[in-house]
C-alpha cells in the first residue's frame, strides 16, 4: 500500500492505496466523490474526464499513486461558490444537454479543458474534441449547442 | 409566445441540477455498510457441457466469502418469458429454463455458471479467474448462424429442442392464401432479402444491483439499474426465487440510460440477494462494460425476405415477410412479444395495403439472449417496409415520394384497421411529409446534389414514412394474444395537508425527465406553482403496481393514470368545498386553481380545501373521508400511433466509400406535446441510435460463437463527430382520440423511422453516381459501400 495526497476540488485529500488502484477508483470509493462515473473498461467513453493539474485526465486511465501530490478536479468541484451552477453546467441545463446524466460528469469536465484552450471552438471543433466522450442519449445535438452557448456564441434567441 | 410554465412549456429539468454537480444517486454510487462483492464466473465457450467446478480451489483464497454454482438455483425457479406465443399449428413455443447460474451447460460467451462473493471486487476477481481455471467445461459446436440452426438437427442448443426452433409464427394466418394470390396476381413484385443487424443496447451505465437481507423482519431489498421495479419484484419474487411480495423492495434509483436492455430481470438481481441472506451482509454486483456486451439483452438480429406486390403506377397490392429471428440462447422476458406483436403488427406501415401476411421463426442460437432495444419490433417492421417500397419505386422508375403519396391513409380514413389487426385511431401522414420535403429544402436537393458532383462526391436523398404502436395495450386484448402480464400504469396523487403535491408513479425515469414533465401536468391541471409537485418513482415500497417504461409509454399509460387520479381529487375536493361554501355540488366548478360557486365570487383556494381534507373541523364527514389522496389505475383501450416523415441527406466519397450523413429531418407527429425541449432531445437522441445502427454499430459472432465486438474498440458507437444537428418538428399533430392527454410517445421514434432514411440515401447517391445497386445490408461500412460500387 502506498500512502498518497493531493488537493481535490480544492481541499485535501489522502489515503492508501495499492499498486493497482485506479484514480477513478479513489475519487468513488475512498473519497466518495461518486460524480465521477466508469461506464467502460477501456478509456473510450469519456464518463470519467477529470482535470489533473488542469488538463482532462481519464481517471480510469491514471493510477491514483501517479496523482500524488497532484491538483485535481472532479464534477463535484464545478459549482459555483455559492452552490449555483457554473457557466457550463448552467448551459447543460438550458439547452437540455443531458438526460440521464451518467456520461455528463465527463462531458462538462472535456467542455471545461476545450473552452479553457480554444474559447470560441466552431461546432466541427466541438465534436472533433468530443470523440472521447460517448453519450447514447442526445444525440450530441444538445452538447454541442451547450458547449456553443456556453463559449457565448449561441444567443438566448438562437436557443430557441 | 411559448408557454413559461405547464403542459407545452419547455421547462428546464429539475433533475438536472443533480446531475450536472455530480449528485446523481446511481445504484452503483450507493456504499453499503459491511458490503461484500459478487464477481461472476463467466462462460469463455459459446457451447459446453459442465464437467466440474472444483471450487475449493478458490474457498481458502484470500477475501473468499462464498461460492456460488448453477447447483446452488436447481430447486429455484426459471427467469420467465413474458409473453407465450403459439406457432402455426397452435403448439406453444418452447420455452427452456433460463437459470439463475448455468447448471449442466453453459449456452453462449458470457454464460455465468459460477460467482464468487468477496471481500474486494479486486479479490472477487481473482477468486474468478482461479475458479475457471479449476473448471473442466466440454466445448460442443456452437450454434450461430440461424439458418444453420434450423437446418442441423443434431446440433442443439437446448438438448429438448430438436431444430432450435422456439415458435413458427403466423400473422394473420387467415390472411396467407389471399396474400398469395395477390402476389401472383400482381403486375410487378419487388423482393428483398435483408438483414436487420444486432445491435447492443449500449446504456452509458452498466447494470449493477444491490442486495440486502434484514434478518430482523426476514426481508429483502434489491437495488438495481431498473426501468421497471414493480416487474423485476414479481419476476424475483413470484418467479425465481419464491420470496412473498411484501418481504421485497426493489428501488431503481437514478439509472443512467436503458433503451430496453434494463427492462428485464437479469439472475445477477437474484444472485446477490441470495448471496445477502447466506452472508448476512449487503452483497453489491457492477457489471464491467464487457461484461455488458457478453450479458445485456442484445437488440434486433432479423434475416428478412419481403416481397411488395405492387400495380404498375406503384400502388401496393400486398406485402409478405418470411423472417428468422434470433433470441438468443435464453427467453429473455419480452424476446418472445418483441419479433410478433411489436413487429408483424407493423407490417402494413401507414399504408393503406390490402393484404399482408407476416411469418417469423424465433431460433435459439449460442449468443447471448436478445430481446426489445429502442423500437422493439418496429425498427425490423418499419426497415423492411420502408426499404422494400423504396426499391419498388426505383424498379418502377417512380418518384419515391410520390409513391408514398400514392399509398398513404389519408385522414379522412380513420380509423383503420389495418389487415394485421391493429386499429390506427388517427394521423395526417401526408401533413408530416410535406413538412419533411419542405424542412429539407427537398426541392433544393438538384441543386446540392450538382454542387456535391463539382467536389466529386455523391449526394443522396432517402425518406421514410413510418408508423409505430406505443403504450401497449389493452390487458383484456394482449391476454388473448399470450401476454402473462397486464399493461396498465398507476399514479397516486397525495394532497399534502398543506396543498403541495406528492405524485408516486408506477413509469420509471431513466433520462427522460419526468419528474419535469409529469409535474408540468399536475400543476397545470391543478393551478398550481410546478415547483409545489414532486414525482416519485423507481420504489416499490412508495409507488403503486405500475409496470415501468419502456415501448414509449410513460406519458399514454402512466400519464393517465395520473390524470385520473387527480380527476378524483377535483371531484373530491368539489364536495369538501360545497360543504365549506354552503353550496351545492353541482354548482362547484374547478378553475384556475380554485373552487368556485359557480356565477358568484364565492371560492376556496386548492390550499384551502387541502388543508380541510386534512384539519376536517368544518368538513362534511359524514359523506367524505378526510385526507385528499387518491390512486387510479389506467388500462388503455387502444395503442397509440405515433407517426412521420424523415428525409436523411448523405455525401458518398466514391473513392472511399465513406459515408457522411449531410443533413436529417425528422417531421413527427407525437400527438399533444407536454414539453418540446424534451421531446426534440428524444428524437435527437433516437436518431443518432438509428444512424448508428444504419452507418457503423454491427455485433458479430464468428463462427465459434465468440463475440468479436466485445468493446468500445471493436463495437462502433455514435460519436459527435459522426453525426450532424438534427432538424425536428412536431408541429403536424393529430392528438391521440382515447387518453386523456391526446399523447402518443416520443422515446422511440427516432430509432424506428431513421434507419431507411439513410440506407435510401445511400442507395439513391450510389444510383445517382451511375452505380446500379439494389440494396447494401446495414451497417452501410465504407467496405460495405465500396465493395457494392466495385462490384
Amino acid at each position: 500500500m502506498t500512502s498518497i495526497s493531493m488537493t481535490v476540488n480544492g481541499k485535501p485529500a489522502s489515503g492508501e492505496v495499492e499498486g493497482r488502484t485506479l484514480l477513478v477508483q479513489f475519487l468513488r470509493e475512498d473519497l466518495r466523490l461518486t460524480g465521477t462515473h466508469v461506464g467502460c473498461d477501456t478509456s473510450q467513453c469519456g464518463a470519467c474526464v477529470v482535470h489533473v493539474n488542469g488538463e482532462a485526465v481519464k481517471a480510469c486511465t491514471m493510477f491514483a499513486a501517479d496523482a500524488d501530490g497532484a491538483d485535481v478536479r472532479t464534477i463535484e468541484g464545478m459549482a459555483n461558490a455559492d452552490g449555483s451552477l457554473g457557466t457550463i453546467q448552467q448551459a447543460f441545463q438550458d439547452h437540455h444537454g443531458l438526460q440521464c446524466g451518467f456520461c455528463t460528469p465527463g462531458m462538462v469536465m472535456s467542455a471545461a479543458a476545450l473552452l479553457k484552450d480554444n474559447p470560441k471552438p466552431t461546432e466541427a471543433e466541438i465534436r472533433e474534441y468530443l470523440e472521447g466522450n460517448i453519450c447514447r442519449c442526445t444525440g450530441y445535438h444538445n452538447i454541442i449547442k451547450a458547449i456553443q452557448a456556453a463559449s457565448g456564441q449561441l444567443t438566448a434567441v438562437a436557443a430557441e | 409566445m411559448p408557454k413559461d410554465s405547464g403542459i407545452g412549456a419547455s421547462s428546464k429539468r429539475r433533475e438536472d441540477v443533480r446531475f450536472l454537480t455530480g449528485n446523481g444517486n446511481y445504484t452503483d454510487d450507493h456504499s453499503m455498510q459491511g458490503e461484500a462483492h459478487a464477481v461472476m464466473v463467466r462462460s469463455n465457450v459459446a457451447h459446453g457441457k459442465i464437467l466440474s467446478i472444483d471450487t475449493s480451489a478458490v474457498e481458502n483464497m484470500p477475501g473468499v466469502l462464498a461460492v456460488f454454482t448453477g447447483e446452488d438455483f436447481v430447486e429455484v425457479g426459471g427467469n420467465p418469458a413474458g409473453w407465450l406465443i403459439h406457432s402455426r399449428d397452435g403448439e406453444p413455443m418452447r420455452e427452456p429454463k433460463r437459470p439463475v447460474l448455468a447448471h449442466g451447460k453453459v449456452r453462449h460467451v458470457g454464460d455465468a455458471y459460477a460467482a464468487i462473493i468477496a471481500e474486494t471486487v479486486q479479490q472477487g476477481r481473482d477468486a474468478a479467474e482461479a475458479l475457471a481455471a479449476a473448471t473442466e467445461i466440454e466445448e460442443l459446436p456452437a450454434v450461430v448462424n440461424m439458418a444453420a440452426a434450423v437446418a442441423n438437427a443434431d446440433n442443439r442448443v437446448h438438448d429438448e429442442i430438436p431444430d432450435n426452433l422456439c415458435f413458427d409464427w403466423g400473422w394473420i394466418e387467415d390472411n396467407r392464401d389471399a396474400v398469395d394470390q395477390a402476389l401472383k396476381d400482381a403486375p410487378h413484385v419487388t423482393t428483398l432479402e435483408l438483414v436487420n443487424n444486432r445491435l447492443v443496447p449500449n446504456a452509458m451505465e452498466p447494470r449493477s444491483s444491490i442486495g440486502e437481507y434484514y434478518s430482523s423482519d426476514d426481508s429483502y431489498k434489491l437495488t438495481t439499474t431498473s426501468q421497471n421495479p414493480h416487474l423485476t419484484k414479481l419476476l424475483v419474487c413470484a418467479f425465481v426465487l419464491g420470496i412473498p411480495e411484501h418481504k421485497m423492495t426493489v428501488v431503481a434509483p437514478d439509472v443512467g440510460g436503458g433503451f430496453g436492455s434494463k427492462i428485464y430481470h437479469y439472475g445477477e438481481e437474484a444472485l446477490v440477494l441470495v448471496a445477502a441472506k447466506k452472508l448476512r451482509r449487503p452483497v453489491r454486483w457492477t457489471a464491467e462494460r464487457s461484461e455488458s456486451f457478453l450479458s445485456d439483452a442484445h437488440g434486433r438480429d432479423h434475416v428478412t425476405t419481403i416481397e411488395v406486390g405492387a400495380t404498375l403506377d406503384g400502388e401496393i397490392l400486398a406485402i409478405r415477410t418470411n423472417t428468422l429471428a434470433n433470441v438468443g440462447a435464453y427467453l429473455s422476458n419480452f424476446s418472445t412479444a418483441t419479433p410478433t406483436f411489436l413487429h408483424g403488427t407493423l407490417m402494413a406501415g401507414p399504408y393503406k395495403v390490402p393484404h399482408v401476411y407476416v411469418n417469423l421463426k424465433a431460433v435459439f442460437t449460442n449468443t447471448a439472449p436478445v430481446d426489445a432495444y429502442r423500437g422493439a419490433g418496429r425498427p425490423e417492421a418499419t426497415y423492411s417496409i420502408e426499404r422494400a417500397v423504396d426499391k419498388m419505386a426505383r424498379e418502377l422508375k417512380l418518384d419515391p415520394v410520390e409513391v408514398r403519396r400514392k399509398n398513404l391513409l389519408t385522414p379522412d380514413q380513420f380509423p383503420y384497421t389495418t389487415p394485421v389487426a391493429l386499429v390506427y385511431d388517427t394521423g395526417n401522414y401526408q401533413a408530416t411529409l410535406d413538412k419533411a420535403l419542405e424542412l429539407a429544402d427537398y426541392a433544393g436537393f438538384e441543386a446540392r446534389a450538382a454542387e456535391s458532383k463539382s467536389r466529386g462526391k455523391l449526394r443522396g436523398m432517402g425518406l421514410s414514412t413510418w408508423i409505430e404502436a406505443c403504450g401497449i395495450a389493452p390487458s383484456h386484448l394482449v391476454g388473448q394474444l399470450g401476454s402473462r402480464v397486464g399493461l396498465y400504469d398507476a399514479a397516486t396523487v397525495r394532497v399534502n395537508a398543506t396543498g403541495s403535491i406528492s405524485v408516486m408513479v408506477g413509469a420509471h425515469s431513466h433520462g427522460q425527465g419526468h419528474e419535469t414533465v409529469f409535474a408540468q401536468i399536475v400543476a397545470d391541471k391543478l393551478g398550481i406553482d410546478e415547483g409545489a409537485v414532486d414525482i416519485v418513482h423507481g420504489d416499490t415500497s412508495k409507488i403503486p403496481f405500475g409496470m415501468g417504461s419502456y415501448g414509449s409509454r410513460s406519458l399514454a399509460v402512466c400519464g393517465s393514470a395520473m390524470d385520473r387520479a387527480m380527476d378524483k381529487i377535483i371531484a373530491k375536493g368539489k364536495k369538501i368545498a360545497a360543504h365549506m361554501l354552503e353550496a351545492s355540488e353541482g354548482d362547484i366548478v374547478f378553475e384556475d386553481g380554485s373552487f368556485k360557486v359557480e356565477g358568484t365570487d364565492k371560492a376556496k383556494a386548492f390550499g384551502e380545501i387541502a388543508f380541510a381534507a386534512y384539519v376536517p373541523h368544518n368538513y362534511p364527514l359524514e359523506e367524505v373521508e378526510p385526507g385528499l389522496e387518491e390512486t387510479a389505475f389506467y388500462d388503455p383501450n387502444n395503442f397509440t400511433y405515433p407517426a412521420g416523415a424523415y428525409l436523411c441527406e448523405v455525401e458518398v466519397d466514391p473513392d472511399t466509400g465513406v459515408v457522411e450523413v449531410v443533413a436529417f429531418t425528422c417531421a413527427d407527429d407525437f400527438g399533444n406535446v407536454m414539453n418540446p425541449m424534451i421531446v426534440e432531445g428524444q428524437v435527437h437522441g433516437g436518431v443518432v441510435q438509428g444512424i448508428g445502427q444504419a452507418m457503423i454499430e454491427n455485433t458479430t459472432y464468428d463462427e465459434n460463437g465468440q463475440l468479436m465486438s466485445g468493446s468500445y474498440m471493436d463495437y462502433a458507437m455514435p460519436r459527435a463527430d459522426d453525426v450532424p444537428m438534427i432538424t425536428v418538428d412536431h408541429s403536424c399533430a393529430t392528438p391521440c382520440t382515447h387518453n386523456p392527454l391526446g399523447v402518443k410517445g416520443c422515446g422511440e421514434a427516432g430509432a424506428i423511422g431513421s434507419p431507411p432514411a439513410l440506407v435510401n440515401a445511400v442507395i439513391d447517391a450510389l444510383n445517382r453516381g451511375g452505380h446500379d445497386v439494389a440494396h447494401i445490408d446495414m451497417p452501410v461500412t465504407p467496405s460495405r459501400v465500396w465493395s457494392a460500387m466495385n462490384g
